[in-house]
């Protein structure tokens, strides 16, 4: 009987440790933003000074699913926004694009983020815009929130400043010039002293919107190389790794390496980032180059619903041509008048000034003023 | 010589070729040296097996173990916290994890012990032969094909939400076999002398299996469902198809996200940010030192028992 | 604890109708009593859940699978295209099936001499001081948990296998098997090595216990023979051990095929259109990465239903191995007694 004791004094051990874990707390907003600020926090920074703002906070819980291009900048938008709003909870899933928006018009999620705004034409018999007006009720807005640029990062000894075009770039990344000295490359990069070695190109074996971007990019920038139609899975050459973690990690411990990744982790892993010359001269990446491409896109919804067209070919001086915009899909009139209010608040929250600053720190670029006010219109006009 | 030959067949014969060449009496340089090659070979094998565990455990200790330090760790979520800010805790992901195995176990004892029982002390003939191969079989399915199968019941079917719950039930598909082999080992030891005893009293069967046969088997039986947990806190796979990840605390097993350490480290291991870095190896580091107590508590339960036996 | 890895029932080896228990359990006296049928039944009825749960694994995984399967424009198992969704879904499973069978396979053949040799030495040549917490600290590589393992190959340990190999593509990279691919940590090789560590302890434990039964009239005959310990080994221990090790072997490749996250983490994806390799230090998916990796964007039922026609052979894959380790225990069970 003793051993019988002994398990059961095991088993009374595990529930024990079960109960004490439900003593845990959420709560780090208080504590914990001293201490981010103190590593060199953007956010936190960011945030106090919005807390004088008096800007409302939502009441109930919300879910949201979707893009995972835009997770690290939703997930500063959410951290700050707990620090302001302390009861107010936003749980984002970045799944993906596709899964977001499968799960908004299952109405499953509260609202959804995608690399792509809702389609207008049917796919395999169904349109995205119908179902998701069906769900809501009223029109389902698109509202650009996260502009992500998409580097082409590169890890080549002695090679600090690399220029591309387009031609260039589709045929590395088709397998086509495959030495780093090949003339073509040569020719755009005089000054740079390139060494023989072989290009190694890596892509993203997981389907994604960075790269359907990417290769949408190449296929209308430099439509005689790249003749595939844009796609989450690659079609390129090359090695797949998972992930943008996987490929910028691949790049960086790989001499000769190349990829393209958003350029929030070509930053983290400290790779070299490639310029893009469209024709109008070679274009640095930069929060102010991005932002031109996006204030020169043209809006494709009508009213408040923000849909954007991208003009991948643009020769304008001084725009980076490859990026991503990232849409928070939201129901313009909800069935849930305390849900439409909490989306509200954290909508806002997350188009503010200082959220927005933020978010070039890490990696993205922020929304150009008159974007950001069409931006502010559509949230406002939420109900 | 006999016993070798019905022990060995072809390598027998061999050896006997050698003896006959050789000088029959003492052992032969050669031989010798090969019985010395084989036994430092076979040290070889084990310290060489030695070197990734010592590797593993090594790396997640000076990478991870300073995080356990905190005791923020240990009492407080990732609510609110970024790739790039450091603080906040596991407790949501270490308490996620223990739900889910717990009640894991839940579904998982009764069938896996009833199934036991009726192997041991019901079943014959060709149902339980059917039974006994479905347990091998069970045994042998990966975690993705449980996983999936889940997926395709509870998500595609039912069109019910990727909840802990589900996770739970894929977890069941691979924690069952584990408790029904080790309870039947344990089953099989009661002496049938206990058993006959009983009945002789009158005693009916089934008070017989209650009140005898499982109490005496039981300290074994909870070695194999300690044993069982320990195999299915470590799985992955299932949380990734089944069980999005939170940063906040959850107990909600049928609806929101439920927080993991897997999924913990699935999420921040796509982060080539320092913060971000130590969580991972804090909660790889946590996940096994959990296990490890698990296994080792179920090694300690099955040595005792064994004492008394 | 560990032999319950596999096992053989009660109900296994006792001929049908002459079971010498079933006399001394009363069977007959106790029947027509209400808690015997309802203990009974609860018994039974766990039983055929088990069997249950089988087949609806098979049954729901196949019913998924078949939509998808109709519409698909490629032949399944021998197409190297993976494109589910779409209007015209063309998806095959052969690249899949090459790089998850090769790396199982390699995994085996580096985790079972591996594997019987660290059994050797907990059984025969450990001293009895160190042959437990030997044994013990083998089965805790099973306590480390596959996503670690991913972590550790990808972070830590890959780097060291990259000279290695170099190495061996630069001066055996004319052999098909050895040509030069990806960086060798992001190979087939590396995940085979990876995927050996990960199969040792189940390797391990079920020889270990075989080894232990070897008859001692085996190994003392032996020995008296004037049979050095090595050749007692190999004349009696082997021989005893072999269907065992054989099933041990079976169990172990039944658990690297299914190895998911560690895969996917670790293993370079091919792209799309590249021409076929026999080489293993090249890239692939297994079954189980692709599946994993492909999770997150289960968006249409089409899509889904490729994924899980993979998983479906999968299954398969998995029951035939298990099934023939059960098999070989059988026959060592019915020869031993």
């Amino acid at each position: 009987m003793k051993i019988q004791r002994m398990s059961q004094v095991a088993a009374l051990a595990l529930v024990g440790s079960l109960s004490l874990a439900a003593c845990g707390s959420d709560s780090n907003s208080t504590s914990d933003s001293s201490s981010g600020s103190a590593s060199g926090s953007s956010s936190a920074s960011g945030s106090e000074s919005a807390a004088g703002g008096g800007e409302d906070c939502g009441k109930v819980a919300i879910k949201a699913e979707g893009s995972s291009a835009q997770k690290n900048a939703i997930e500063e938008a959410i951290s700050s926004y707990g620090d302001k709003c302390a009861d107010a909870q936003v749980d984002y899933n970045p799944t993906g694009s596709g899964a977001g928006i499968k799960q908004f018009i299952a109405g499953q999620v509260d609202f959804a983020g995608s690399d792509s705004a809702l389609k207008t034409e049917p796919k395999d018999g169904k349109i995205e815009a119908d179902e998701a007006k069906k769900f809501c009720g009223s029109e389902a807005w698109n509202i650009p929130m996260v502009t992500g640029p998409i580097a082409i990062a590169y890890n080549v000894k002695g090679v600090d400043k690399l220029v591309l075009t387009p031609e260039v770039a589709a045929k590395i990344f088709k397998g086509q010039i495959t030495k780093w000295n090949d003339p073509a490359i040569a020719k755009i990069n005089s000054g740079a002293t390139l060494p023989a070695s072989d290009i190694k190109v890596f892509f993203r074996s997981d389907e994604s919107g960075t790269t359907e971007n990417f290769t949408n990019y190449l296929n209308k920038a430099a439509s005689a190389v790249w003749t595939d139609e844009k796609s989450k899975s690659w079609k390129g050459k090359g090695e797949g790794k998972e992930k943008s973690a996987g490929v910028a990690e691949a790049t960086k411990s790989t001499d000769g390496g190349i990829t393209y990744v958003e350029l929030s982790y070509a930053k983290d892993n400290g790779l070299a980032m490639a310029q893009i010359d469209n024709g109008g001269g070679a274009v640095e990446l930069t929060s102010e180059s991005v932002g031109k491409a996006v204030a020169g896109a043209k809006q494709t919804g009508e009213g408040n619903n923000l849909a954007l067209k991208l003009d991948y070919t643009t020769k304008e001086a001084g725009t980076y041509p490859i990026l991503l915009v990232t849409y928070e899909i939201v129901c313009s009139k909800g069935k849930d008048a305390e849900k439409q209010a909490a989306i509200k608040a954290f909508l806002k929250h997350f188009a503010s000034d200082d959220v927005q600053k933020g978010l070039e720190e890490i990696g993205y670029a922020p929304l150009p003023d008159e974007v950001k006010t069409k931006v502010n219109t559509a949230i406002d006009a939420i109900s | 010589m006999s016993t070798l030959d019905t022990a060995g067949g072809a390598s027998a014969a061999t050896t006997r070729s050698e003896y006959a060449s050789g000088d029959l009496g003492g052992k032969s340089a050669g031989r010798e040296i090969k019985n010395q090659i084989a036994r430092i070979v076979v040290w070889g094998c084990f310290l060489i097996a030695c070197v990734p565990l010592v590797w593993i455990l090594g790396s997640a200790l000076v990478k991870g173990g300073h995080m356990l330090l905190s005791p923020d760790w240990w009492s407080h979520s990732q609510a609110g916290i970024t790739a790039r800010r450091v603080g906040g805790g596991a407790v949501h992901a270490i308490q996620g994890s223990l739900i889910q195995a717990l009640v894991t176990a839940l579904i998982s004892v009764p069938i896996g012990v009833m199934t036991a029982v009726y192997l041991v002390e019901y079943g014959r003939g060709k149902l339980a032969r059917a039974v006994s191969f479905m347990v091998d079989i069970l045994t042998g399915v990966p975690s993705i094909v449980a996983a999936l199968f889940v997926y395709a019941v509870w998500v595609t079917t039912f069109g019910f939400q990727r909840v802990a719950f589900a996770v739970c039930l894929a977890l069941m598909l691979l924690m069952v076999p584990t408790i029904v082999r080790s309870t039947e080992e344990m089953l099989k030891l009661v002496p049938n002398e206990l058993r006959e005893a009983s009945y002789a009293l009158g005693v009916p069967k089934w008070k017989t299996i209650f009140k005898i046969v499982l109490p005496t088997a039981f300290s074994g039986i909870v070695t194999g469902i300690l044993l069982g947990l320990a195999r299915v806190m470590g799985e992955t796979a299932p949380l990734l198809i089944l069980g999005p990840y939170t940063k906040n605390i959850a107990t909600n097993l049928f609806s929101g996200n439920m927080a993991t350490l897997p999924t913990m480290i699935d999420r921040d291991r796509t982060e080539a940010l320092q913060p971000a870095i130590d969580r991972v190896w804090g909660a790889a580091l946590t996940l096994i030192l959990i296990i490890l107590i698990l296994n080792l508590l179920g090694r300690l339960v099955a040595h005792f028992s064994k004492v008394r036996n | 604890m560990s032999s319950s890895i596999t096992g053989v029932s009660a109900a296994d080896t006792a001929p049908h109708g002459e079971d010498p228990k079933s006399a001394l359990e009363g069977d007959r006296a106790s029947t027509g009593r209400l808690g015997d049928r309802l203990f009974g039944g609860a018994a039974t009825g766990a039983g055929l859940t088990v069997i249950a749960l089988v087949v609806l694994i098979g049954v729901f995984l196949l019913s998924q699978a078949i939509p998808s399967l109709m519409k698909n424009e490629v032949n399944f198992l021998t197409s190297r295209e993976w494109v589910p969704s779409g209007d015209h879904p063309r998806f095959g499973i052969a690249l899949m099936a090459w790089t998850t069978v090769i790396s199982s396979i390699l995994a085996m053949l580096i985790a079972v001499p591996l594997g019987v040799g660290v059994a050797l030495f907990i059984t025969q040549y450990a001293p009895p001081w160190l042959s437990r917490p030997a044994a013990t600290i083998i089965d805790l590589l099973a306590a480390v948990p596959s996503i670690v393992y991913g972590l550790w190959g990808l972070q830590i340990a890959g780097r060291y296998f990259n000279p290695v190999g170099n190495f061996v593509t630069d001066h055996l990279g004319w052999l098909p098997l050895f040509k030069a691919g990806g960086t060798p940590q992001n190979t087939i090789a590396f995940i085979s090595l990876v995927l050996a560590i990960m199969i040792l302890p189940i390797v391990t434990a079920l020889s270990r216990e075989v080894f232990a039964q070897t008859p001692g009239p085996h190994k003392e005959g032996a020995l008296a023979l004037g049979a050095t310990k090595w050749e007692m080994i190999r004349t009696a221990v082997l021989p005893f051990g072999k269907p065992g090790v054989i099933s041990a072997a079976m169990l172990a490749l039944g658990r690297a095929l299914g190895e998911t996250v560690a895969v996917m983490i670790l293993l370079s994806a091919l792209a799309p259109g590249s021409p076929w390799s026999w080489s293993i230090f090249n890239g692939g998916e297994t079954f189980a990465s692709k599946i994993a990796s492909a999770a997150a964007e289960f968006d249409s039922p089409q899509k889904t239903g490729a994924y899980i026609a993979a998983g479906l052979v999968l299954f398969i894959l998995t029951f035939i191995v298990n099934a023939i380790a059960r098999i070989v225990i059988e026959r060592r069970k019915a020869f031993s007694e």
